[in-house]
This record gives structure tokens, sequence and C-alpha cells, in this order.
């Protein structure tokens, strides 16, 4: 049996797209597989009492070393801030292609803490810079010291020590260039140098606050519990650069998508599910409740969101008490049953629970998910006018209909901030600048191209 | 070192601030990034492009025919660039164009160099006396090595190289016969036994 992709009209909305759960084509949790035989190393943690200094974690295999420099500074409260005025943070990180020298660590050091003021080389792989919940991190050094852990209620309410404010990688301020690396097989999955340095610096967090609690109470202080320290994460504070970076690398988000609907097309088309699959299946959605109910929102949106998901999983729990996971294709007949019943939200998260148990049809798609972005945009010059006007109708027929006369629909413009070089977003009607707008306003665009081959006194044929 | 990364973003945006649109902008910063990872100048023509650009008032070209001349305002590098590419698949028709009087004709190379790209053609690129040889835009190989701006010349001659072997059958026999020293003489039983062992012929 042969089922079809999911309808790109139906799953590439918004409303779909930010239904999507982690699942194991998840950049991090597939940069986790990748590197789980790697050899660990603290080749380096020099802190004094206070945890400012320098240290370095290197991952190794074979010939190949990858190294996070991490430089923690000495701030003041009044300069610590998450937004783009910073110039200061409480550590800086960089990956380093290789081990390293004292050359090497004294060079980054004049570079690494400026951040977009520094400069870097083509040996430097990602840059990124992180400030304390200083909460989190007080609350969490008082105890250790006090020879306590930490309140896990607390901690569950943020979940990190540490969130980054930036992770840079591909070329920025130096960096190098991703043609230098990109024929490496290791890091042929998405994002896997910045997973890699986000990884890194949630251990220096750790090992950090751990030292700082120790210096404070020698003879007391005992160390995070492993528990504790595997429930955190690293927070991150925007993640504004993704918006322009979908639009601008089109190739790269049909790639990531399509990975996931191809497994999930490949899983609905198992004619019979064995037992051990079925049981991974269950076993993960019933562990997973426990994660759900832990997920902490000030959004009131998205906890409409996880209360529907928790509503719908009740009803999926009812329907498959009397499921008959051996007839052929059962997948198949869950997963419709599931798109006819239940939400967005919940068929999406299901989605990822059916990919739990196939690393066979997993593992192959990873290695599609990145893109020669350079084959996709030449100027088609044997293409016509009328070949794109035809595409134009039948890819954005939604975006046609669209007023774009209207101030609502034309509301926000993206422009590069003068101090960061970043882009930001702007209300148009409200904030000067507008006229300096970058190219990604693409659905006003597309419809403005319609209107202008339509308007042309050449009739295209 | 500047990153090549960089050179495409703050070209591209540099072309957009000088009036061109967002669409020829990023053609632009494409092939800065091209020139400079091949080692040629392309940042420097473009600056100094750039300073000559609103006062010179460069000549445009719509449709490109086997002679192309523009006679007191040399072409501009960027338009006929973005022409000849979108049209190459009607030019390649062409054995030989001529360009005659072209400013900063360096920065009309790279659209070259993808143009020999789509077409699966090599092409072969002479501006006045320094020759170029694009190879479907994975190389460019030339006797021009300096870095230096060429402010404008007087012809650019471009020919399609027809995909041909540049080795003789001769030539190619004889490493042919070289190369058969890996192989192995199959004997009887090899023959018998080896692939598709086992299986007869019509079953």
């Amino acid at each position: 049996m042969e089922v079809q992709l999911r309808d790109p009209n139906e799953l590439m909305k918004l409303s779909r797209l930010g239904s999507f759960h982690q699942s194991k084509l998840s950049f991090l949790r597939s940069f986790l597989k990748e590197f789980k035989d790697w050899k660990f190393n603290k080749s380096l943690f020099d802190l004094d009492e206070h945890g400012h200094g320098i240290a370095v974690y290197s991952l190794s295999k074979k010939k190949r070393t990858y190294s996070l420099i991490c430089f923690a500074n000495k701030i003041n409260d009044s300069e610590r801030s998450d937004r783009v005025i910073a110039t200061k943070w409480d550590a800086a990180f960089t990956l380093y292609d290789g081990l390293p020298t004292k050359l090497d660590i004294d060079r980054l050091k004049k570079n690494v803490p400026k951040q977009e003021g520094g400069r870097l080389t083509f040996k430097e792989l990602t840059l990124s810079r992180a400030n304390k919940s200083i909460r989190m991190f007080e609350h969490v050094v008082k105890s250790l010291s006090n020879g306590n852990q930490p309140d896990k209620k607390i901690l569950s309410k943020v979940g990190y020590l540490y969130r980054t404010t930036a992770v840079y990688g591909s070329g920025k301020f130096g960096l190098a260039d991703r043609f230098r690396i990109k024929n490496r097989k290791e890091i042929y999955g998405p994002f896997r140098l910045e997973m890699m340095l986000v990884y890194l610096v949630r251990q220096f967090t750790i090992d950090q606050v751990n030292h700082i609690a120790k210096f404070k109470n020698p003879k007391k202080a005992v160390k995070l519990d492993n528990d504790i320290s595997r429930n955190l994460g690293i927070g991150n504070s925007t993640g504004l650069g993704m918006a322009p970076f979908i639009v601008n690398h089109p190739t790269l988000l049909n790639n990531w998508i399509l990975a996931r609907e191809k497994a999930l097309k490949k899983v609905r088309e198992i004619k019979k599910i064995n037992h051990n699959d079925k049981e991974t299946f269950l076993l993960c959605l019933k562990k997973s409740l426990k994660n759900i109910s832990s997920w902490n929102t000030e959004s009131e949106y998205q906890n409409n969101k996880i209360s529907d998901l928790l509503n719908d999983l009740k009803k999926l729990f009812n329907f498959i008490e009397n499921f008959d996971f051996k007839k052929d294709y059962a997948f198949n007949e869950l997963y419709i049953w599931i798109e006819k019943n239940l939400k967005d939200e919940c068929i999406e998260y299901l989605v990822s629970m059916m990919l739990e148990p196939y690393d066979k049809i997993i593992d192959p798609l990873i290695s599609e998910m990145s893109s020669e972005e350079e084959r996709y945009f030449n100027i088609p010059g044997h293409r016509t006018i009328k070949d794109l006007r035809n595409i134009l109708e039948e890819k954005y027929n939604n975006i046609l209909k669209i007023d774009f006369n209207d101030k609502q629909s034309n509301k926000n413009f993206w422009f590069i901030s003068k101090n960061k070089e970043e882009p930001r977003y702007a209300e148009r009607y409200k904030e000067v600048g507008s006229e300096l707008e970058q190219p990604l306003a693409i659905a006003r665009d597309i419809k403005f191209l319609y209107e202008r081959i339509n308007n042309q006194k050449i009739v295209y044929q | 070192m500047i990153s090549l990364s960089e050179i495409d973003t703050t070209t591209k945006r540099a072309t957009k601030a000088m009036g061109f649109s967002w669409g020829v902008a990023e053609e632009v910063g494409k092939n800065m990034r091209l020139l400079e990872l091949y080692g040629l100048p392309g940042v420097k023509n473009l600056n100094e492009y750039f300073k000559n650009y609103k006062i010179e008032n460069y000549k445009s070209i719509k449709v490109i025919s086997e002679i192309n001349e523009a006679t007191s305002i040399p072409y501009c590098p960027i338009e006929l660039g973005i022409n000849f590419l979108d049209q190459i698949t009607f030019v390649e028709n062409v054995k030989e164009i001529k360009f005659i009087n072209i400013a900063f004709p360096l920065l009309f190379l790279p659209f070259i160099s993808r143009g020999s790209e789509v077409i699966g053609k090599r092409i072969f690129c002479k501006i006045d006396e320094k020759e170029f040889l694009l190879n479907f835009n994975q190389t460019i190989y030339s006797n021009f090595l300096k870095s230096e701006v060429i402010n404008n010349c007087k012809l650019i001659n471009i020919s399609f190289v027809d995909n041909v072997n540049t080795f003789t059958e001769n030539e190619w026999n004889e490493i042919y016969k070289i190369s058969e020293k890996t192989f192995v003489e199959e004997s009887e039983s090899l023959k018998r036994d080896a692939a598709g062992a086992g299986l007869t012929d019509n079953d």
C-alpha cells in the first residue's frame, strides 16, 4: 500500500507547523546520536572562586577534535541584559576546530567576549554568549554550598542556569565558511555545530555552579545531583533571527519538513507492526504524559494548546484500549483516526511518537536535512513569464487573495540593526526605517510580482 | 580575514544601497563570493565600480546579439551579466559573441561562469588580452593573476567550447592499457564460479 505525503496546503500553515513537537529527527537528538561515542574531555578548567576564567571542553574521535572555549567574565547586574544593546555577558563561547593552543586562547580571549565587536578566523566554527538566570544560579550555588540539593520545583519553573542571547555560525564575524566543513560526515545533520556548542555550554554551566559552591564552602558543599543536572537545559532569550533565516533558506525548511513527512509516510506504510515496536510506541506515549504536565508557560494561547493536547491524549488512550495493533497497516488506521478526531497539537505530537520505534526509517533521512542551496538559486533563463505566472497561481493562490493595501496586512517590516548588524522587526506605521526594509515580506512581494506581470502590456503566452 | 559569507552579505547590501533591486543585489553578492573564492579581486573592482556608478550612468542592454557595441558610454557589467545569464540558453547557439566597450569587466565574469554551469559547456572569455577559461562554474583558469582594478575594456570576446576531450584517442588508449594492469585475467574456473555463479543463463 502506498500512502500519500500529507498535503502541503494543510501542513505548511503556521498553526500546524507551530504544533510540531520534538522527534528523533530533531536537531539536538540527531546530534546526540551522532556524537554519543565521541570522547569527551574537560581539557582546561581555570576558574577563580567566583567562577570567572577560561574552560575548554573537547569532543574527539579518530583524528577529529572540536573544542568549546568558554570565557566566563565578571559583569555587574546593571550591565546584564539580554537585549541587543548589551555589550557584556556572563560568559562568551566559541567552538574551535581542533584543540586550541595557548596562542589561540590568548587571541580568542581578546575577541570572543566582544562578540560582534571581535574578529574570528576560519579555525572557529560557531560563536555564542550567554547570561545567567540570576535567581536560579544563586539558588543553586546557595543550596549546594550548604550541602543541599536545590529545590526541584524552583528549578522546574525556569529549567536552566544560563540562557544564550545569540548563537552564530557559517562565516559570521570571520567564522569558518560552510564550504570548508560541509563535507564532514559527522556534521551532515542540521545545525550540528550550533547544537554541539550549546550542549557543551550546558555542561560548562553545571561545572561552573559546582565549582563556585565548592569554593564558597569547601567542607560542606555537595555536587549538583545527576538527575537534576539531566533535567537542566540551556535557555534561549530570543530566536528572532530564525524567522528571516527560514525565509532566506527555503530549501532547508523544505528538507526538514520533507524528512519528517517521508518518515511518517513510511511508518504508515508498515503492514505488520511487530510487538516490540508497538510497545515502544505505547511506552513513549505514557512516559511523555509526565513530561507534558511539567511544561510551564505564561502564554495563555500556549496553555490552552497544552490543555487541548492533554484532553486529546485522553481520547486517544480510550480509543487505543480496544485498538488492534495486529491488523494490517495499523499505524495508518490509527493516523487516519487521529486526523479525524484530534486537534493539530495532538496530531503532530502523535506523529513524533509514531516515529520513535523506527531508527531504520529515521537515520537515513537525517542526512537529507541539509541543502546544497547554490543548486537552486540560479537565474532560470530557460523559463518564461508564463511559467512564472502559472507557478504563482498554482502555488500561491491563497496569497494572491490578500489585500496588502490593508494596513493590517502590511503592518510590520524587517530591518537590519545598525548597532548589531542583525535582523529586527518593527511596526511600519509607528517606527522609522521602513524605507530600508529587508526583502522578507515574501507574501506581499509575490502579490506585487503577480500584479506586475498581469499589468504588463505584452500578453505572455 | 573576511569570510565569504560576509563578502556575500555585505556586497549584496551595498548593491541594494546603490539603487539596484534586491534581486540584482542578491546576484552580485553571489558573484563576489565566487570571484573571491577563485582568488580574483571582486570586492576591489566592485568598490571602484560603485565610485563611478552614479557619475557615469552606464549603458544597459536588453537583447544580446552576436556583436554588441556601446559607443560613447560603456556597458554596465551587472546589467550585462544579468541579461547574459537570463539569455544563456539562446546565446549559446551563437558561436562567438563580442561586447565592445564595457566598464569593470571583471564584474561580468562570474555571470559567464554561472552561465557555463547552466549550459554544461566551458566558456572561453577574452577581456582584451586577458584570458579566462570558465569550467562549469567549478574553476576559472586564467593568465590574469593580478589583484588590480580593470576600469574598462575595449573588447570582450566570448566563445562556447564544445564538450570534447582534451586528449587524443591514442593518448587515452595508452592510459587505458596501463590501467588494465589492475585487472585479473579470468581462468576457466573463475569464469564458471565468479559473478552469476550457480545460475543458468535462461532460468
